[in-house]
């Protein structure tokens, strides 16, 4: 089948600067104006039946981006497959809950000292645990992300089951309000994030992080005789993408005002893994598509609502056997170069 | 923390710890055998579990046509009840087990892709069972009726054992016991273990894989279905996703005896059924599946390998 990733690769490589610059400018504008999508008639099919459509493009879609871009460095750039990763979503979301409702910071006060509660765990957590080998680091995770929710479930004050309710939202910013009928400004908000995520990335992957990730992921025994500190970078690998989901948890917390352990299930880590697997693992791009298709289509399906996860089920099994690298699989590199090379 | 309920109620925490934990070294043969082969997380099994619980309800209201009202059976009647219902969860379990193998995993295999490719498609059919059961059932609990009337039938120095707690400690210890024989003494079973030690060796030998591993499978799903028959004698309800925590819980005791190794998954069974069952008591329910794991994370730090080691399979630390 077509690699779409190499297509469009070859396609950017061509371009010069300034073209380059001018399609960034295009792309983050397009998606920018998302939000007014379902205003106008030729694109109202973008509207999803049930939740509002503005409502859906922070939460889910806008969120599983970012977390599927947060785990895809764990997972997709370093080959630790983490199966706890709502953890960190929920010590961010925690985090805004407890601070915002028992201290007079805000949320953009709070959200570094979420990034760093998540982030403190996932070192916490990867100490440890990163010495282990592929399935049993699964194994420890998926418990992590268990433990974290049923610790919240029962301390009673965090309010155990029922959680935390009226969590304030973002103060008004640069004449932007922010509140329940407001989504737009989250959106942006989001999409700012998803954007400096985006670069962050980019910056890992041509840096000696990125480099050190690479050789984890290919072969760990080659990695250790190059000479790379795997576990340090294992452990760096481990704790961004921790500090990814937090922030993410406390943007969502504050959009939803409220948090409960049940928002937090195992479940939640399962699609995020399924958005970066199914748009193709350690690819950026095709971890973005995965979590816009994955989190937007059961919204738009809603109608046979009681099925859509029924047919999510059977999507996953359908790609996964169809495009076992995902819908955007990662660039062929190696490939490319020789391709170049040839040419010249 | 109460530890004084550990002193008093010291028997009858390990007669249902035993009970609890040989239900987990059941199920959790379905995920160390499969590992065993293909060196993958059968996601899929905690839903195995579950059709062989409902299977379970089926046969015994729709089939045989019981009701909660119905006079006891005795003797050899029940004797025999018991069993064709025990082989027709274990044949539900099993045929589902296979057709997993079949759906998720067959394609991606000989396609030689990457190991979360098989996972996700895994999670995948894992999604579509319980989904497809859970809008049949409309999410609501479903209970079977009672066949077994639940007596005493011993009791040793003031501490009862129930007939069904009795039921499945033999019958699991039993099966266990039969499972082991038969991967030990078989042919298939040899060549069962020869796949976990070399794919690509037992290929040259003329082992056909794609039969090995179809037969892997079915064996852990028919040993799943028996333990989804364990189950609903003792807890006589089932929900679509029942075998969520099951699953974990039983998934924990394959990586505490080491996973791909058989009597491993025997010891990691028992161990964490009655550790639970000690560790709840002292400390409280509702923090069973917290120590579970604390232990977990700890014997993985110290003992990288499980507690009884991975016979079959190539350890690396």
């Amino acid at each position: 089948m077509v690699n779409l990733r190499d297509k469009g690769a070859a396609l950017w490589e061509g371009w010069n600067r300034p073209k380059r610059v001018a399609f960034v400018i295009i792309l983050i504008g397009l998606v920018g104006l998302l939000p007014y999508g379902g205003d106008f008639s030729f694109t109202s099919i973008l509207n999803t039946p049930i939740s509002s459509y503005q409502a859906v493009l922070v939460y889910p879609v806008g969120m599983y981006v970012l977390m599927a871009l947060g785990l895809n460095i764990v997972v997709g750039k370093s080959g630790l497959l983490d199966l706890g990763y709502v953890a960190f979503f929920a010590i961010g979301g925690y985090t805004a809950g407890i601070l915002g409702t028992k201290t007079h910071l805000n949320t953009w006060e709070i959200l570094p000292i979420g990034m760093a509660a998540a982030m403190f765990a996932g070192v916490l957590l990867g100490l440890p645990t990163l010495r282990l080998r592929g399935d049993y680091l699964a194994i420890v995770t998926l418990g992590f992300g268990e433990i974290v929710r049923i610790v919240a479930l029962n301390t009673q004050s965090i309010g155990a089951s029922t959680g935390i309710p009226s969590i304030p939202t973002p103060p008004r910013t640069f004449g932007i309000k922010f509140d329940i009928m407001h989504n737009t400004s989250y959106f942006w908000v989001v999409m700012i994030m998803i954007l400096l995520v985006i670069w962050m990335i980019r910056r890992f992957t041509v840096r000696r992080p990125g480099r050190a990730w690479e050789a984890i992921r290919q072969d760990e025994d080659v990695a250790i005789l190059m000479g790379v500190p795997i576990l340090r970078y294992k452990v760096w690998s481990f704790s961004i993408g921790a500090a990814v989901g937090g922030a993410a948890g406390v943007i969502f917390a504050s959009k939803t005002q409220y948090v409960a352990p049940n928002m937090f299930t195992f479940n939640v880590s399962v699609l995020i893994l399924s958005c970066v697997v199914f748009g193709g693992m350690g690819n950026m791009w095709g971890v973005i598509l995965g979590g816009v298709l994955l989190a937007y289509l059961p919204e738009r399906i809603r109608f046979i609502s009681n099925a859509r996860q029924l047919v999510f089920g059977i999507a996953l099994v359908l790609i996964m056997n169809l495009r076992p690298d995902g819908l955007l699989p990662r660039k062929k590199r190696e490939k490319l170069g020789a391709a170049k090379k040839a040419g010249e | 923390m109460n530890f004084s309920v550990v002193v008093n109620q010291f028997w009858p925490l390990l007669i249902n710890g035993l009970a609890v934990g040989l239900i987990y070294v059941l199920i959790s043969l379905g995920y160390t055998m499969v590992y065993g082969v293909l060196r993958l997380i059968n996601f899929a099994n905690s839903e195995i579990f579950m059709v062989g619980t409902f299977a379970t309800v089926i046969v015994t209201r729709d089939i045989f046509k019981y009701t909660s009202a119905h006079e006891a059976l005795h003797g050899f009647k029940l004797v025999a009840t018991l069993l064709l219902i025990l082989i027709a969860s274990m044949l539900f379990s099993g045929v589902t087990a296979v057709l997993v193998e079949l759906v998720a995993y067959r394609r991606l295999r000989s396609k030689g892709t990457n190991r979360l490719a098989s996972l996700i498609s895994a999670i995948g059919t894992s999604i579509m069972i319980s989904e497809g059961v859970r809008i049949l059932t409309k999410s609501a609990p479903v209970p079977t009726p009672r066949l077994l009337t639940k007596f005493n039938l011993i009791s040793i120095g003031g501490v009862d054992i129930r007939i069904d707690t009795f039921l499945v400690i033999v019958s699991a210890a039993l099966i266990f016991f039969m499972v082991d024989r038969f991967v030990t003494k078989t042919l298939l079973g040899k060549a069962i273990r020869a796949v976990s030690m070399s794919e690509e060796t037992s290929k040259l030998m003329g082992v056909n894989l794609n039969r090995v591993i179809s037969a892997t499978f079915l064996i852990g799903g028919l040993v799943t279905g028996a333990a989804a028959f364990l189950y609903m004698q003792v807890y006589e309800t089932t929900v679509f996703n029942v075998g969520f925590n099951l699953g974990l819980a039983a998934f924990t005791a394959a990586v505490l005896g080491g996973i791909g190794n058989i009597r491993g998954a025997f010891y990691g069974g028992l161990t964490l059924g009655l550790f639970e069952q000690y560790a709840s008591a002292i400390i409280g329910g509702q923090w069973k599946a917290v120590t579970v794991f604390s232990v977990l994370v700890l014997v993985l730090l110290f003992k990288p390998n499980g507690l009884f080691g991975e016979a079959i399979q190539q350890s690396r630390v």
